[in-house]
C-alpha cells in the first residue's frame, strides 16, 4: 500500500513540475507570438486566451469571411443602441458631417486627419458579409468603404505598434491586434447596401470587422489610434467590452 | 466491476463542465430565447420557433460567454483524454459489454461519440473566425442561425440523458452509485445506471 501511495506521489510530482515549466515555457512562447489577448486576467481568462491563442494559429494566413450573393441580403437590419447624444456629434449631424474628419495618430510616422472626400476617393472594397450581434441574432449586409490597410499604409504605421485603436463618438472604443486589423476585408466603411451609411449604423463612418462578433465593428468613428500597449487606455482590458463584463476578442 | 480512477475523475470533471456549459447556455439563450433556420434572423423576421422565455438583457450573456469558453475548453480536453482512455483501455467495449445493457451501451456511445461532437461542431460554426478557414463547418448545415438552433436542439438531448441518467442512478441505489463514482468502492448489487 505505502509503495503504491509514494509511487502516485512521485508520478503526481513528475506531472506537477512539468505541468508548471509547460505553463511557463507556454506562456513565454504565447506572449512573443502575441497570442494573449489583454483581458487575460482572472479564471476566465485561461478560457479567453486558449480560444484567442488556438484561433490566432489557425487564421495566422488572413482566411476570408464568407460573402454572399445580393440575392441573400436580408430584409431587416436591427441595431442596438442610440447615436451618440453628446453635441460634438450631434452639430456633425445636423451640418452633413461637412467638417467631420478621421484623426489617425499614435505609433506612426506620418499622422493623418482625412476628410470624407478624401476617404470616398481612396480605393474601395463592397463585401456582402454576415454580422452576428452577440445576443444572438443576425443578418447579411452589403458594406462598402476603405480597407483599414490603407490607412494604415498611408500613415506608415512603425514596427512597434501592436494594436490600433478605435474612438468614437460615444465611450464604445475597442481595439484590434495587427492580424485582424491588416485583413483584406476589415474596413472603414462609409456606405451600407449601396446607400450613405445609415445613421444608427454609424455614420459617418464605421468599423467592419467580419471575422469577428458586431459589437467588434465600432460606430461613429472619430480617431484610430496605432499603439504598442493597451494598459494605459481605460482599464487597460483592450476595449470597454470587458469593462461591460463581454469578451475583447469575438472570433467566438 | 471497479470504476478506474481514470474514470472517477474525468467523470466528475465533466460533471462540473457540464453544469457550467448548461447554466451559462441558458444565460447566453435568454439575450435572444427565438430561433430561426438558415443563415439569418433578428426580431422582425420569421422565426422557427419562439420560445416560451422571456428576452433577458442584463448583461448575463456577457459572464454566459466567458463561462461557457471556459467550461467548454474544460470538457473538450477532458472529454478527448476520456475517449483516447476509453478506445486505448477498451473501456467501450469489454467493460461496457459486461456491466450494461445494449440500450444503455448505444445511448452512452451516442453521447460520446455524436452529440458530444455535435455540440462542438455546430459551436464552431456558429464562430465567423472558424468558419473563415472552413467554411463547409456552417455551409453543410444551411447557415449560421440553423447551426444555433441545432446547437440548441442536440443541448437539449443532452439535458435529456442526463435526466435519464439521475433518474436511473437513483433508483438503482443513489448513495451506493455515488460512493462507487467518486471512492472506487465497489458495489454488491449487479443494477448499474
Amino acid at each position: 500500500m505505502s509503495r503504491v501511495l509514494s509511487r502516485r506521489r512521485l508520478i503526481t510530482a513528475g506531472f506537477g513540475v512539468a505541468g508548471v515549466s509547460g505553463l511557463a515555457a507556454a506562456n513565454r512562447i504565447a506572449s512573443r507570438y502575441g497570442l494573449i489577448p489583454p483581458d487575460h486576467g482572472g479564471i476566465y481568462g485561461i478560457g479567453e486566451t486558449l480560444t484567442y491563442a488556438s484561433q490566432r494559429i489557425l487564421m495566422s494566413h488572413h482566411s476570408l469571411a464568407r460573402e454572399f450573393n445580393r440575392s441573400q441580403i436580408s430584409n431587416v437590419f436591427p441595431v442596438n443602441g442610440d447615436p451618440p447624444q453628446n453635441p460634438a456629434y450631434q452639430r456633425l449631424l445636423r451640418q452633413g458631417f461637412a467638417s467631420w474628419r478621421l484623426v489617425v495618430d499614435g505609433l506612426v510616422s506620418n499622422p493623418l486627419s482625412i476628410s470624407m472626400a478624401e476617404l470616398k476617393r481612396y480605393p474601395s472594397r463592397t463585401q456582402i458579409t454576415h454580422q452576428a450581434c452577440e445576443e444572438g441574432w443576425s443578418f447579411i449586409a452589403e458594406w462598402t468603404g476603405v480597407p483599414l490597410s490603407h490607412i494604415l499604409n498611408l500613415a506608415r504605421v512603425l514596427p512597434q505598434g501592436r494594436y490600433v485603436v478605435f474612438f468614437p463618438f460615444d465611450e464604445s472604443w475597442d481595439s484590434l491586434d495587427m492580424l485582424e486589423a491588416w485583413h483584406p476585408q476589415t474596413l472603414l466603411a462609409y456606405a451600407m447596401n449601396g446607400q450613405e451609411l445609415p445613421t444608427p449604423h454609424g455614420a459617418p463612418l464605421r468599423l467592419r470587422v467580419p471575422r469577428q462578433l458586431g459589437y467588434k465593428s465600432v460606430k461613429y468613428l472619430s480617431r484610430i489610434t496605432v499603439t504598442d500597449t493597451l494598459k494605459n487606455i481605460g482599464k487597460g482590458l483592450g476595449s470597454v467590452s470587458p469593462e461591460w463584463g463581454y469578451s475583447w476578442y469575438a472570433g467566438i | 466491476m471497479r470504476h478506474t480512477l481514470f474514470v472517477r475523475a474525468t467523470h466528475w470533471i465533466h460533471t462540473a463542465g457540464f453544469v457550467a456549459l448548461a447554466v451559462s447556455g441558458v444565460a447566453i439563450l435568454l439575450a435572444h430565447p427565438r430561433l430561426y433556420w438558415g443563415e439569418t434572423g433578428s426580431v422582425g423576421t420569421g422565426s422557427l420557433l419562439d420560445l416560451p422565455l422571456p428576452f433577458v438583457l442584463v448583461g448575463q450573456s456577457g459572464w454566459g460567454r466567458y463561462l461557457h469558453f471556459l467550461s467548454a475548453w474544460v470538457c473538450v480536453i477532458n472529454g478527448s483524454l476520456y475517449a483516447v482512455f476509453g478506445l486505448s483501455t477498451r473501456h467501450f467495449g469489454q467493460n461496457m459489454a459486461q456491466n450494461y445493457n445494449v440500450l444503455q451501451r448505444l445511448t452512452y456511445l451516442v453521447v460520446v461519440f455524436a452529440l458530444f461532437p455535435l455540440m462542438l461542431w455546430t459551436g464552431f460554426a456558429m464562430s465567423p473566425a472558424l468558419t473563415s478557414v472552413f467554411p463547409a463547418l456552417v455551409t453543410i448545415l444551411g447557415g449560421q442561425q440553423s447551426a444555433r438552433t441545432i446547437h440548441f436542439f442536440a443541448a437539449g438531448a443532452l439535458m435529456l440523458f442526463l435526466l435519464v441518467h439521475i433518474t436511473m442512478v437513483y433508483r438503482t441505489g443513489f448513495a451506493k452509485h455515488l460512493r462507487a463514482m467518486t471512492t472506487g468502492h465497489v458495489a454488491s448489487g449487479k443494477e448499474r445506471a
